[in-house]
């Protein structure tokens, strides 16, 4: 799991409206105030920090919905690398 | 998402009319356009009213439910069935197909992530039965344009709510029937944590607080309103506002407006035909030179067409298989953001090579031939969501995409 890491990364580029530590696994992102467009930060930030690449079928709600999701979205690339 | 998944797969398969049957239905549109739009569309347009003779007839017609399902009472039309419905009444009186094109999309709101709960099921029966109009208020005094924020927020109490709003731009709010706002799921809630809630408009009061003074879609009767509300828990929707935004209310808008559009174009083209065919006439024999200007602008027009259709095929695709998750890929939403930037722009375009077809009966506003309104309406197109704030989000989703 890549919570933790994935936590600072929300904290530093996802521009929450709840501060990312409070936040569980499942959390739903986008009710914590995440919006598409801020998805596109956050997407840089992982793949800068990961050293992957997220294809298109994955820039969507069910990858960002929550750290869980997105844990195992970066879980799935590293594996293929 | 799970819930989400549930409802709009409750749609039910929409037993499609026959061809014929919508065929007829158009006729039926066209005959109402011809003979009730297009007489009061001067007078709607000039003194910004409502065109009550307009939806007098859509209403006889059972017009105002042809999205709901036909188990529900209503005519359960395909969404391009509706956007034909609205390119047609476009080529009358854009006003007046604004606003019909503005009812669907909450009606769609209703149908898609409603049906699953008794008091939405119930209310589209009663779209159908009484002919309802629905209106709605997502813009926010203090928020900007931005529809995806709010202030307000819903205050539940006892299986009541509570919702006050200022909302800068309500279109025909004083004369719906009910009115879809959004608002903060509670007082606790982020700005973009919100919720949609029907509000009857029996059940709230409505402070005009701006005139409707503009160029154009005048007859849409857009001022500021200050809405104050109380109804039953059991009408906010289910689903979150996010889901409805994304799944419906922002893509339908965008279909059906830029189908209105067309239908507008389309007329000023006609109206730059007859000129060509004045002209034509005194010379027999001799095609005149205006009607090159006619076959471009027919390049444009056919553009526009395809780029419609197209991407109400992709919408209905999306839409059809309950591909939840392809509402919001970044190659959807910019399908959908790029047919509104190019529609926005291809109907000024058509209308002003119409009016330079024209000439000066085009600009003359007591003429037969005249395109002062369709020019005014046309303008409105860019600035209703404005382009600059859909062009800078397709701008960052480009950044995001790996190819399109």
């Amino acid at each position: 799991m890549h919570s933790d890491a994935i936590r600072k990364l929300l904290a530093e580029h996802a521009r929450l409206v709840v501060d990312p530590s409070r936040l569980g696994d499942d959390s739903d992102l986008y009710e914590a105030g995440l919006t598409s467009l801020s998805t596109v930060n956050l997407m840089l930030a992982l793949e800068e920090h990961f050293n992957v690449e997220l294809p298109d079928r994955m820039l969507g709600r069910k990858t960002f919905g929550s750290i869980r999701a997105l844990s195992a979205a970066i879980g799935e690339l590293r594996a293929c690398t | 998402m799970n819930l989400a998944a549930r409802t709009i797969e409750a749609v039910p398969p929409a037993p499609a009319a026959s061809p014929d049957d919508f065929e007829a239905l158009l006729d039926r549109v066209r005959a109402i356009g011809r003979d009730v739009i297009a007489p009061n569309a001067e007078g709607v347009d000039r003194d910004a009213r409502f065109p009550v003779e307009a939806f007098d007839a859509l209403r006889a017609a059972k017009l105002l439910s042809c999205y709901v399902p036909r188990e529900l009472g209503g005519m359960g039309l395909e969404l391009s069935q509706v956007a034909r419905l609205c390119e047609t009444l476009g080529r009358y009186c854009a006003s007046t197909a604004m606003i019909f094109a503005m009812h669907q999309i909450q009606v769609a709101c209703i149908v898609h992530h409603g049906l699953g709960h008794p008091f939405f099921r119930d209310y589209a029966r009663e779209i159908s039965s009484n002919q309802r109009l629905i209106a709605s208020a997502t813009t926010e005094l203090g928020i900007g344009g931005d529809t995806r924020s709010s202030l307000c927020a819903a205050r539940v109490v006892d299986g009541y709510f509570i919702l006050e709003k200022q909302a800068p731009v309500v279109s025909y709010g004083a004369f719906a029937d009910a009115i879809l706002v959004t608002c903060r799921r509670d007082e606790q809630a982020a700005k973009n944590d919100q919720v949609l809630v029907l509000v009857r408009r029996d059940d709230c009061t409505l402070k005009q607080l701006s005139a409707w003074d503009t160029l154009g879609f005048r007859g849409t009767c857009s001022p500021g309103f200050e809405l104050k509300s109380i109804g039953k828990a059991e009408q906010i929707f289910p689903v979150p506002y996010g889901e409805i935004h994304a799944q419906t209310q922002h893509p339908v808008a965008h279909l059906l407006w830029a189908s209105l559009w067309l239908g507008l174009a389309h007329d000023a083209l006609g109206r730059a035909r007859s000129a060509v065919r004045a002209e034509a006439r005194k010379n027999p024999g001799v095609t005149p030179v205006s009607a090159m200007r006619v076959a471009e602008a027919d390049l444009v027009l056919n553009t526009f067409r395809s780029l419609v259709q197209a991407t109400l095929a992709d919408y209905e695709r999306v839409l059809g298989v309950g591909d939840i998750e392809g509402f919001s890929r970044f190659d959807f939403v910019l399908r959908v953001n790029d047919l509104k930037l190019s529609a926005s722009q291809m109907v000024v375009d058509i209308v002003q090579r119409a009016m330079l077809v024209c000439g000066i009966q085009g600009y003359r506003n007591d003429s037969k031939l005249s395109l002062g309104r369709h020019l005014r309406d046309a303008t409105g197109a860019a600035l209703m969501v404005n382009n600059d704030r859909i062009l800078g989000q397709n701008a960052t989703l480009q950044v995001g995409i790996r190819e399109a």
